[in-house]
């Protein structure tokens, strides 16, 4: 019997000390991160990824000099400074600086200028040859007093080669029925809920100097140039709560995963139906949202435009980029990554995305499935599922030498995702 | 030898019951009424979870959280009143700022409201004292007055 318990309480002293090792491994693989393979990341094969910095703040958009030098833009600017640069050295990248008194998610570059958002403003900073910031205490104003008020606020920028900026002024209000009680129009769309283009060399332009490119779309931050076919393509965050708003049309399921995130391809004059639509990529309709007479089955007016491709609902695209680099293989080439900053509005079901997408494309247009290209950035899959995510992925940015480097807005590490044969 | 080390693990059990005794017996002791809480987390499964989540540490930038917050811990009247009327500020918590407008939900009744409050204050690491449908009643009551 004394034998026994002797036995009995060895073991549990075994499983208690083993218990114990395990937690303690445990514990150092989240602390050396930097040191997983990839890390952390699921990747196609040949495909590789590092942290190159961490810690930044809340990394929004970013983008990359033939230099090597990357601009980060936060969100909410650290020790007083919007704007962080790092210098790429292969493995591992070093802070240089960091300048620009605002926060903020739009930046890019753009014959010798730096250009970079706040959320009411639009500022350039003048480069020198080595893509340098020369005056970084004195940004020109480009545009000023955009409209900015509770929610869909970051002004996400994108450049044409003709000397235009496009701005995303996102509509205030997820549905626009506080707006709209009577259903008689949505009054907020004249100043928000759309693309407006500005000028890039006239300084000090307020939004009514520039003009309303496309309209109907409820908040977009990932949007980029298409070079292959001179066009402007943009990322729609859906409207959310489909049954919290309308629980007799859908189900707490169907609410999850509907409307679908969308990808527009816009010309001017462009309508993409917010708030009067929303797209089912189930059905591949659009669809008459609920506020004005749908049901979950009748289909909206045809007059909005289509979008060019549907991804799923609340996994919310910040970044897009159209990959035209050397470096991965053939079939990336003018194809889009998207990365998708994750859900919330998908409670009480399992949260999703949190990771960065890839469009195959043709002649300019989506061509076939999009497949997740990096994954693993929210940590484990119940972390995903709460929505309680590590990482979530945000900007995008192409190297010189075809590298993607992926911004994540929540702990402020930077991704490099190389591929070797 | 052995039968030493054995001895000490024997002495240690008690310990550890005594304080996980001590643990339920003070949980008993809160003023929070169980079944109230129980009621509350049904009511706060359908109306709030959505934006606050299930672990009511909200959303990043959006929905702001209700764990250890002093709008959650703080004054029921001011709490009570944010559910009557929903909430369209933004909120700063800990250096973060939220945005998403806060609907009315004053279509709940007076026991639901009290229930979810109770839910809310006694969950997700806060320990605060439970809210009374007559509480709700009262502020209801000089709510419509305003």
């Amino acid at each position: 019997m004394k034998r026994k318990t002797t036995i009995a309480f060895c073991l549990s002293v075994i499983v208690a000390v083993g218990l114990q090792s395990f937690k303690i491994e445990k514990k150092g693989t989240i602390k050396h991160k930097g040191d997983l393979v990839n890390a952390g990341l699921t990747l196609p094969d040949n495909f590789s990824a590092n942290i190159i910095a961490d810690n930044l703040g809340s990394a929004r958009h970013l983008v990359v000099t033939p230099q090597g030098d990357i601009y980060v833009h936060l969100d909410r600017p650290k020790d007083g400074k919007g704007i962080v640069v790092l210098h790429d050295n292969g493995d591992k990248a070093a802070i240089k600086t960091s300048f620009g008194a605002f926060g903020g998610t739009g930046i890019r570059i753009k014959n010798g200028y730096l250009y970079a958002s706040s959320d009411r403003d639009v500022y350039r900073f003048k480069l020198n040859s080595n893509n340098e910031v020369i005056d970084p205490e004195h940004p020109e104003k480009v545009v000023g007093n955009l409209v900015t008020k509770r929610g869909h606020r970051p002004k996400a920028i994108a450049l044409d080669d003709n000397g235009n900026l496009y701005v995303n002024i996102g509509a205030y209000s997820n549905i626009c029925s506080e707006f709209d009680p009577e259903k008689k129009g949505c009054p907020i769309l004249d100043s928000a809920g759309g693309i407006w283009r500005f000028k890039t060399d006239k300084l000090n332009q307020k939004q009514s100097d520039g003009v309303r490119f496309a309209t109907g779309l409820r908040n977009v931050v990932g949007l980029d140039w298409n070079q292959e076919d001179n066009q402007l393509f943009v990322m729609q965050h859906g409207r959310d709560a489909l049954h919290d708003l309308f629980p007799k049309y859908y189900t707490v399921q169907q609410s999850a995963l509907l409307p679908a995130e969308c990808m527009y391809a816009l010309k001017e004059g462009d309508n993409a139906g917010w708030p009067y639509l929303y797209y089912d990529d189930v059905k591949h309709k659009k669809m008459m949202g609920p506020e004005y007479g749908g049901d979950g089955e009748k289909e909206a007016d045809a007059k909005y435009i289509d979008p060019v491709a549907a991804y799923p609902g609340h996994l919310a695209p910040d970044g897009l980029l159209f990959y035209t680099g050397n470096q991965f293989p053939e079939k990336y080439k003018n194809g889009a990554f998207i990365a998708f900053h994750g859900s919330w509005n998908r409670a009480p079901e399992p949260q999703a995305g949190y990771f960065v997408v890839f469009q195959p494309f043709k002649n300019g247009k989506p061509d076939g499935k999009w497949e997740v290209f990096a994954d693993g950035f929210a940590g484990t899959p119940e972390q995903a599922a709460a929505g309680r995510a590590e990482h979530r992925p945000c900007g995008l940015a192409q190297g010189a030498d075809g590298s993607l480097y992926v911004s994540d807005d929540s702990k402020g590490t930077i991704y490099k995702i190389t591929y070797k044969k | 030898m052995k039968i030493k080390v054995v001895g000490i693990l024997l002495a240690l059990i008690p310990l550890s019951i005594n304080c996980s005794l001590a643990q339920v017996k003070k949980a008993q002791h809160r003023p929070v009424s169980g079944t109230s809480v129980l009621r509350g987390k049904i009511v706060y499964t359908s109306v709030c979870l959505p934006c606050h989540m299930a672990d009511g540490g909200g959303v990043q930038n959006l929905n702001p959280p209700l764990v250890k917050t002093s709008y959650v811990l703080g004054d029921k009247t001011t709490l009570i009143k944010i559910v009557l009327n929903g909430f369209n500020e933004d909120v700063e918590i800990n250096g973060n700022t939220y945005s998403n407008a806060m609907t009315p939900h004053d279509d709940l009744k007076d026991q639901q409201i009290a229930d979810v409050l109770t839910y809310v204050r006694s969950s997700f690491g806060n320990k605060a004292s439970a809210v009374k449908a007559t509480e709700v009643a009262k502020v209801r009551a000089t709510n419509k007055k305003a």
